[in-house]
């Protein structure tokens, strides 16, 4: 079996075009755009902003939003910022005294303490000496884990806690990397979707994929890694699929949430999962989940 | 980046059932996009896109006196800069050694008189001749950096036109060249022999070609392949591991069936580029 290799030019005629609105359209400013004019003294400056002879003017690209008088200029494409209670995922990058450095997509490196996990077992008790000198044994660099948002630190960089049996280690899987501003908000981020596969979407950006877990299983604390598991032929290629989909919605700037992945999962089935890397493909895909989501919402207004 | 073991486990295991984590077999490419021409105060240029690699190259033409054991030859030198915007770890002198293998392993690719004529660009014999300087730019690092580097070099030489020279004064040692005053007056390169070079990247007991990041790195060794036309130009091992003759084999067969696919498929794509005003991947 050997596939076409597809080579294509890039040249404005097939250059692939944005995705037509069919949603509000939000003005964009532009950095340096004048957001307030001096005439209006009645505001307050707020982040992604700065003020020139008066006028209040944007310093990053993004769309405007405002509270009361504060007006803020939220960046399209950004590192995370993150808020107390979001979930995320994280790539611990180093180990230390009694805290593990996380890479969390964020201008800082984010910080995992000793004591805001759940240790193996779910024993609770002060975390001993014994206990930092095994940290590498439960949290190794490299290792990816899901988390909580702890609190905010006055730098910006954030604290985590895995103090739930939801968040911990995570095995066999996927990791992808998408805009965090394409990742919808919601209460759940952990789905498990119709197809047999279980998704994390990070607020971050980073979402991982992996074969769909049985709540049955006594999991605690999480961090055991089963790498004999074999994962079967057809959940693989569901996930290689749902892969493909999410950054399909991704490169084409749509938001990312359970119901439009599994939106783009079913609209892709009329293509093999190898053929979702081509741009025609991902497009395509793209425009049948924005009229299938459109379609929805019409249906819940009415 | 580094990856966790169960990642490693995953990949491996989707090697070994011919189902890659991206949907493709063990031989499957990813798409490419490719430009043409968009450096403007080059002979010739290319950028090439192969998923998240990014390279960019130009081609300039200069005129030098040839080596003096190859009277009747041209020069053609590489040149690779590894932008730090690439990756964090070419900041400061981090690119400079894979800088120098791309350069080392393009050079030998180049060398043979099958792959490319460099007779061709002799203008008087042990006096002038034209030496091709190809900068190549990597501006995002995202797998398979060889392979997409050495098609871009192909591309862009294809691209590059070398201006006619009507004339020669020879008046003792002062040599002078009249270049043809219509900019059109040109020459094409040949390129049709020029190598692709394909890398072939051991995970477990199986090779693939075309590694994305994460795959690179469950790799224990990788073996860059050279194919012009059908022939092997150049092989070098790269990584830290070794391989065992069987699979030195298996790989350097693997190595020139995809190599052979991907030059016809991409010489198709470069006799179809039509000349395009609006161009530049900036716009």
């Amino acid at each position: 079996m050997s596939q076409k290799i597809h080579i294509r030019t890039a040249s404005a005629s097939n250059r692939i075009k944005p995705l037509p609105t069919t949603q509000k359209c939000y003005k964009i400013f532009t950095p340096g755009e004048v957001v307030i004019n001096a005439s209006n003294t009645n505001f307050v400056r707020g982040h992604g902003t700065y003020e020139e002879d008066g006028d209040l003017k944007a310093s990053v690209a993004g769309v405007k939003e405002q509270v009361n008088k504060l007006i803020s200029i939220r960046p399209l494409k950004s590192r995370y910022n993150g808020q107390v209670g979001e979930v995320l995922v994280g790539r611990i990058i180093e180990v230390q005294q009694k805290r593990w450095k996380v890479d969390t997509n964020a201008r800082l490196d984010s910080i995992l303490q000793l004591s805001s996990v759940n240790l193996p077992g779910g024993e609770l008790r002060r975390r001993s000496v014994e206990d930092q000198h095994m940290m590498r044994q439960y949290l190794q660099e490299g290792d990816l884990i899901s988390a909580e948002v702890q609190s905010v630190f006055s730098d910006g960089s954030l604290s985590l806690h895995t103090r739930s049996l939801r968040y911990g280690k995570l095995g066999q899987g996927i990791l992808i990397k998408v805009f965090p501003s394409l990742v919808k908000k919601s209460k759940i981020h952990f789905h498990n979707l119709p197809f047999g596969v279980s998704l994390i979407l990070g607020n971050n950006g980073y979402i991982w994929i992996s074969p769909p877990i049985d709540n049955k299983d006594e999991n605690v604390g999480g961090f055991i890694q089963n790498l004999d598991e074999v994962i079967p032929k057809d959940i693989r290629e569901a996930m290689a699929r749902t892969r493909n989909c999410i950054l399909a919605l991704a490169e084409n700037k749509m938001m990312l949430f359970d119901t439009s992945i599994v939106f783009a999962y079913e609209e892709s089935l009329k293509y093999s999962v190898a053929e979702l890397l081509l741009p025609e493909a991902m497009i395509d895909v793209a425009l049948l989940t924005q009229h299938r989501i459109h379609m929805l919402e019409d249906y819940e207004f009415q | 980046m580094s990856l966790c073991d169960a990642e490693k486990t995953f990949i491996l295991h989707g090697v070994k059932e011919n189902f890659r984590v991206d949907g493709r077999d063990r031989e499957g490419y990813r798409p490419i996009e490719l430009e043409t021409n968009i450096v403007q105060h080059a002979f010739g240029s290319a950028r090439l896109r192969l998923a998240n690699t990014d390279v960019l190259v130009a081609v300039k033409l200069e005129i030098d006196v040839p080596f003096p054991e190859r009277p009747f030859e041209g020069k053609l030198e590489f040149f690779v800069d590894c932008s730090a915007n690439a990756t964090p770890d070419f900041e400061g002198r981090g690119g400079e050694t894979l800088a120098a293998e791309l350069a080392n392993i393009l050079t030998s690719a180049y060398r043979s008189p099958q792959t490319f004529n460099l007779k061709k660009l002799c203008i008087l014999k042990g006096r002038k001749c034209w030496k091709i300087c190809v900068d190549i730019l990597i501006l995002e690092c995202g797998g398979n950096l060889f392979d997409a580097v050495s098609l871009a070099v192909k591309a862009a030489l294809h691209n590059s036109q070398i201006p006619l020279i009507k004339s020669i004064n020879i008046d003792g040692d002062n040599i002078e060249l009249n270049v043809s005053d219509s900019v059109f007056d040109c020459e094409k390169l040949d390129v049709a022999n020029a190598p692709v070079m394909v890398t072939v990247c051991k995970i477990g007991d199986q090779c693939i070609v075309d590694p994305s990041l994460a795959e690179e790195q469950c790799s224990v060794g990788s073996v860059v392949v050279a194919i012009s036309q059908e022939y092997f130009s150049t092989v070098t091992s790269i990584g830290k591991g070794s391989l065992h003759p069987r699979t030195m084999c298996n790989s350097l067969e693997l190595g020139q069936k995809v190599g052979i696919r991907l030059n016809k498929a991409f010489m198709e794509t470069l006799h179809n580029i039509q000349p395009d005003e609006d161009v530049g991947f900036l716009k």
